[in-house]
């Protein structure tokens, strides 16, 4: 197989396996040969598949020799290891998980199994999906394709960086305020969350459950609508499910943006982000004007309370969805002297800092006496914040804005909290209001004191349930603007 | 909203977990740090405001009282820290006498 064939998209592989002009099988040994060249430098996978990433291909390639159409076969998947795939450890980047073997697969990661992809690895993540670079992982290192010497973004990191490294076609993400966007952003990649409860989360490890939704990390916008189609739709096993048909996204793809009007908020004002930061996010918006799109000033005066907000509910879920971890059914067990001393030993070996900060974080602001004057108060500042969009939409179809608050930055780079959690400040207000958003590609910066350009990611996003119409617009930006082409991943060097 | 500093010790032994001296120390700081920043919210007017748990209208979902498969017990028990029989181990939870 040619190397231009596994840096193809999964539509341009699909096809091809499709039309039996390569077998699964050899598209799954070129995957497994790009992951063992390039992955001790990416650091992508927690797990290779090996042998059970070829019995799928097997079982793919049986399935089309018996007549089946497979939308996405043979596409080398990587899956985030918070989402369970019968038989594979899933560790969710964390020590108190390190050895447990999920028992069932997640509805999302089945359904695309059942639209042909070929599952090769488990890939890193910020433990229990909480950071915005890889780096809270308890169990391995993942750097930027881009430049090595920088983080490839979070939680998701491992399968942006899969993607981009070429070492899979689709990754599977999980956003909560952030973790699909913003390391799509770092890695060049698209990164796309649905509206939350379009995509079943039977199967995910949850983190936040109000929040948390799954999406894919691919490097064409059709590849996203294409898994996005395959993932979608209802789910009895998931209560917070949506049961409303699904708009397929893929056959509807654009090529201009005329009647498009696409809100630009002034309040994201993109001149704090440096002088090319915001040059880069000026020439997006002109661009897509010069598609035919109107441009409108829109209002989101309570966004700049979005972090505030989101770090309240999250940990606040998070307390609670973590409590499960503790030494009894599964995952690490630290013995005590008596069943409370267990239970803290366990917690206190098994979670690394950041997790410990959020659970502690959530279950003060849960707890007797600041219930009302935290928790409630945030829940109120959700509808405030939904409400904006709400009225915005009013009078744009979809809204604009950067993806992250610069692009991929250094390792150690961020030792305050807060000021990793900065990174999300234009993601989270979406994901409080549960609607659908992406990053596409739409530049390339070099950052100060860095050695290489680093991609830019243009976040759009939609009112509810309008996954279609924002796929669409996200296509003929991309097919205009053909950024994400213009440079390579840096691990020539290493491949070699 | 509260400007209690936050009581690192008594939130972690409700939360759980076992913190060093250390961890007291610069998780009372962070946390401390953070308190201030969602303080933010004060200047919000959230008065008359209804409070979103979820932002996707949901109803609550049953299911039809049968019996239907489930992961077999043997599958679970292979995952448990301990086990004895058929059953998970843990330490004594109710004191002897």
């Amino acid at each position: 197989m040619s190397k231009e064939t596994i840096e193809s998209s999964a539509a341009a592989i699909a096809g091809r396996v499709g039309a039996r002009e390569l077998s699964a099988a050899e598209v799954t040994e070129e995957a497994l040969g790009r992951i063992a060249a390039s992955d001790d430098a990416v650091g992508a996978y927690l797990t290779v598949l090996g042998d059970g990433a070829r019995e799928h291909a097997l079982r793919v390639d049986a399935r089309i020799a018996g007549g089946e159409s497979l939308p996405l076969a043979g596409v080398p998947l990587a899956v985030k290891d918070n989402m369970c795939l019968t038989g594979t450890r899933t560790t969710c980047g964390s020590k108190i998980l390190e050895n447990w073997i999920a028992p069932y697969t997640a509805t999302a990661v089945q359904r695309l199994l059942d639209a042909g992809c070929v599952p090769v690895g488990k890939t890193n993540m910020d433990e229990f999906a909480m950071g915005s670079s890889c780096e809270n992982s308890a169990l391995g290192v993942t750097r930027n394709p881009y430049d090595l010497s920088r983080v490839p973004g979070g939680s998701s990191g491992g399968s942006a960086a899969a993607v981009a490294a070429f070492e899979a076609a689709i990754g599977t993400g999980s956003d909560t305020g952030g973790s699909i966007r913003e390391p799509g952003a770092f890695c060049n990649a698209i990164g796309f969350k649905p509206t939350y409860g379009r995509i079943s989360r039977y199967g995910l490890i949850a983190f936040a459950s109000s929040l948390d939704q799954i999406g894919p990390l691919t490097r064409t916008v059709e590849d996203a609508a294409l898994a996005y189609d395959a993932m979608a739709g209802f789910d009895p096993m998931d209560a917070t499910s949506v049961d409303r048909p699904v708009e397929t996204a893929a056959t509807h793809l654009r090529t201009d943006l005329k009647g498009v009007r696409i809100g630009i908020a002034r309040e994201f004002d993109t001149a704090k982000l440096g002088a090319e930061s915001h040059a880069c996010y000026a020439r997006a918006y002109r661009d897509l004007e010069a598609l035919g799109a109107e441009l409108v000033e829109i209002s989101l005066p309570t966004a700049d309370y979005g972090l505030a907000t989101y770090y309240l509910i999250a940990p606040a879920e998070c307390s609670s969805n973590l409590a499960r971890f503790d030494g009894v059914r599964y995952g690490l067990r630290v013995e005590g002297d008596d069943v409370q001393a267990m239970y803290e030993a366990t917690r206190a070996a098994g979670f690394g800092a950041e997790v410990k900060r959020r659970i502690l974080i959530g279950t003060y602001a849960l707890s007797s006496g600041y219930y009302d004057a935290y928790y409630v108060r945030a829940q109120k500042a959700r509808t405030l914040i939904a409400a904006d969009f709400a009225k915005a939409f009013e009078t744009c179809d979809l809204i604009a804005s950067p993806a992250a608050s610069s692009p991929a930055f250094e390792f150690n780079a961020k030792s305050d909290p807060y000021s990793m959690y900065l990174m999300d400040y234009y993601t989270i207000p979406f994901s409080l209001a549960g609607l659908p958003a992406l990053s596409v590609p739409c530049g390339w910066v070099t950052p100060e004191g860095g050695s290489s350009p680093m991609p830019m990611g243009l976040q759009l996003a939609a009112p509810l349930f309008e996954e279609r119409a924002l796929l669409g617009a996200a296509h003929a930006y991309e097919v205009a603007t053909s950024h994400a082409t213009r440079h390579r991943p840096r691990l020539a060097e290493v491949a070699k | 909203m509260a400007s209690d500093s936050i009581d690192v010790r008594y939130v972690a032994k409700l939360a759980r977990i076992a913190l060093t001296d250390e961890e007291v120390e610069r998780f009372g700081a962070q946390l401390g740090d953070l308190l201030e920043h969602v303080r933010a919210l004060e200047k919000l007017d959230t008065g008359s405001v209804a409070a979103t748990a979820q932002v996707i209208a949901s109803r609550n979902v049953e299911r039809g009282d049968d019996v239907r498969g489930c992961l077999d017990r043997e599958t679970v028990l292979e995952q448990a820290p301990q086990r004895q029989g058929a059953f998970f181990r843990v330490p004594r939870i109710i004191a002897a006498e």
